[in-house]
């Protein structure tokens, strides 16, 4: 193990399958400005800066996969994904069955997002469910580093297109990250971070904190709360959520990104249309609500699910108990603010 | 040389001279916490240039490097401060902070950090004016400005913009500062030509490619265009050949640039060259200018104290403007 943070922990990532795939090549605006270190070991010819033109690099990414490249393209924040959203939603995307199966896209595309940095709605915009809609896409957003090593490698490996999203205020955080070059984490398999009999904390990305520190101070209070990071998104671990949902009968969503047709969404009708009987309490959403993100801190803050909403949430779930209601009742965004 | 000459440019250092010092106090600011921006140090002359060209009637649409196009309309330090610490008292209530700040009492109109947006939306404010019936014009003949990097003319929706603007006649000014990096990669790494405005020419749109570091000529070039548009419905095209002087957004070591071609630059510096042919003239003092620089430093000084006492938003306020 070495310790280190999740943007080197990427970068490992990057160098290694690089290394050991010669068809590999990093493409975005500023890339090779950015990681030095990679042009000097990899080339101009694998390592390219692009013209300032979202749709040309993803286009050229999805031409060049389809033709046997195994392209990673940066395209800084996640906002700027609408620009090469007809890339990568309709022709990467769609396209493999359209051809009746001729070709495969294996790229992969990288974007930040996330608050904390009060970069405001046009660089933080958590819009990881919209490419989740969209057929023949995988979606991954990690929170550990490990498994920004861990996902990003296999993410390369991956015959779909993946879009891989970061959370940006994730990036400089520490942690232990396997050394093994054939280390890599699985799409489609959820990770227990803590174990616990009474609620179940399912998020993903930055919120899987929240949700730990939602569990430790529950934990004072006497209630276990298992804590599930989804890691991947699509496809989605139904099972390791299910199993846990059985096992408790009280769930709690956890997300930064707006609740309508989100995750949490996703979650929620998995639970009431496979585990309907196990539910002690209704399924509850914590998330960012239906508006952009603002640049103010104050704004921003109030927007993004907080500790103690997860602990009142958990809370109430237990007193529900009493009363056995499973509709949907609990709906919680904008974390913050007095419901 | 005439009084008034001499008198537009001195009023024309004094902006420069604001927006240099707004924007340092920004990175100043940002040392100690506050959000990063986007500054245009060594781009003041484009700002200021263009802006004095047009007249209220006229609209702006601007980018991620907005402050000095703001300040040379006349928006107030004071707010546009407040907007990038994020309090209530900023020009869009702290929601935007300093990337996308419109202010439409002045005609700076749909800011958008979205590279290419403003030449997404342009057309439309233009078309708005063309029609004399637009919600920001009643048919007062006036143009829309559209400010916009090298980079963004490498996005695909430049050209769409310029083939729409030159098919459909609209009172549009392009304006490219071509300040030769687009974020951290150097404009020559991602095109063949050195000449935005060569791209232009193939919609048929009229250009001139200026020294962006030069107020005068910056400032005539632009007049010239705008009497233009207003003579003949037509589209102009203005590229000015300038620099960024600090980096990207801040905050940026600028390892990555190439320390002769920032010295190169440096000694081109708009504000010091500016400066430096009003004291030839022998029609400015340097005690005119001292006190000018004081004047400007004040209005500094007080809008940072303006900003740092102007509240927090609301939490209520989070979910204000999201629909009408
Ligand atoms: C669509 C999009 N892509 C990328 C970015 C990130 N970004 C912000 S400014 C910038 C460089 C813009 O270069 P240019 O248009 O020349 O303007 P300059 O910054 O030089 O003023 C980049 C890449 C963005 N904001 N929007
Ligand atoms: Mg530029």
């Amino acid at each position: 193990m070495i310790h280190m943070t999740a943007a080197d922990a990427m970068h490992l990532a990057l160098r290694e399958e690089m290394q050991r795939d010669p068809r590999v090549l990093l493409m975005g605006e500023g890339v090779a400005t950015k990681r030095p270190d990679l042009v000097r070991d990899f080339g101009t010819a694998r390592v390219r800066n692009t013209p300032l033109a979202e749709a040309i690099i993803a286009g050229t990414a999805v031409g060049a996969a389809a033709s046997g490249l195994r392209p990673v393209i940066d395209l800084l924040f996640a906002p700027f994904l609408t620009y090469a959203m007809d890339a990568l939603v309709n022709s990467a995307g769609k396209l493999r069955y359209l051809s009746g199966g001729q070709f495969e896209f294996p790229l992969v595309t990288l974007a930040m997002t996330g608050s904390g940095c009060c970069v405001c709605a046009q660089h933080n915009h958590n819009l990881e469910a919209m490419f989740v809609h969209a057929p023949g896409l995988h979606v991954v957003m990690p929170s550990t580093p490990a498994d920004f090593k861990g996902l990003l490698k296999t993410a390369i490996r991956d015959a779909n297109p993946t879009l891989f999203f970061t959370d940006m205020a994730l990036l400089y955080q520490e942690g232990e990250v396997p050394e093994d070059a054939d280390y890599s984490v699985p799409l489609g398999k959820a990770a227990m971070r803590r174990t616990g009999t009474d609620v179940t904390l399912v998020s993903y990305a930055k919120t899987v904190n929240v949700c730990m520190q939602a569990a430790e101070q529950l934990h004072a209070q006497g209630i276990a709360a298992e804590v599930i990071d989804l890691r991947s998104l699509k496809p989605l671990d139904e099972a390791t959520v299910l199993q846990s949902l059985r096992k408790t009968g009280r769930l709690i969503v956890v997300h930064e990104a707006s609740g309508l047709c989100g995750i949490a969404a996703e979650i929620a009708a998995l639970a009431v249309s496979q585990a309907f009987d196990a539910l002690r309490a209704p399924v509850v959403r914590i998330t960012g609500p239906d508006a952009p993100s603002a640049s103010s801190w104050a704004l921003e803050q109030a927007a993004v699910p907080q500790t103690d909403a997860v602990v009142r949430a958990a809370f109430d779930l237990m007193q529900d108990a009493q009363h056995s209601g499973v509709a949907m009742r609990h709906e919680r965004t904008a974390a913050n603010i007095p419901a | 040389m005439t009084a008034t000459t001499i008198h537009t440019r001195l009023h024309q250092l004094e902006t420069m001279l604001l927006i240099r010092a707004y924007e340092e106090q920004l990175v100043a600011l940002q040392r100690q916490g506050a959000p990063g921006t986007c500054t245009s140090v060594g781009q003041e002359a484009c700002a200021v240039g263009v802006v004095d060209a047009l007249e209220a009637r006229d609209r702006i649409l601007t980018n991620h490097r907005s402050a000095a196009h703001l300040l040379a309309r006349g928006a107030d330090p004071k707010r546009l401060m407040a907007e990038v610490l994020g309090r209530v008292d900023g020009y869009c209530g702290g929601h935007s902070g300093s990337l996308h700040i419109s202010a439409r009492e002045f005609g700076v109109l749909l800011t958008s950090t979205i590279v290419g947006a403003e030449l997404s939306m342009a057309p439309g404010v233009a078309l708005a004016q063309k029609l004399g019936q637009g919600q920001f014009d009643n048919g007062s003949g006036g143009i829309t400005a559209v400010f916009f990097g090298d980079g963004a003319a490498c996005e695909g929706i430049f050209h769409e913009s310029l083939n729409l603007a030159v098919h459909w006649q609209l009172p549009l000014l392009f304006v490219c500062e071509n300040n030769q990096w687009q974020a951290f990669v150097h404009r020559r790494e991602t095109m063949a030509d050195e000449a935005i405005s060569a791209w232009a020419r193939g919609h048929g749109i009229a250009t001139q490619r200026v020294d962006g570091n030069d107020v005068e000529a910056v400032h005539a070039a632009a007049s010239q265009a705008v009497a233009e548009i207003r003579a003949t419905g037509q589209p102009q095209f203005l590229e000015l050949v300038t620099y960024r002087l600090r980096g990207h957004f801040e905050p940026d070591d600028q390892a990555y640039v190439d320390p002769s071609e920032l010295k190169h630059w440096q000694a081109r510096d708009p504000i010091h060259t500016l400066r430096a042919w009003l004291l030839d003239s022998g029609h400015v003092d340097v005690a005119t200018l001292e006190a000018m620089e004081r004047r400007v430093r004040t209005r500094i000084a007080e809008a940072m104290q303006f900003a740092q006492a102007s509240a927090w938003p609301e939490p209520e306020t989070l979910t204000t403007y999201v629909y009408a």
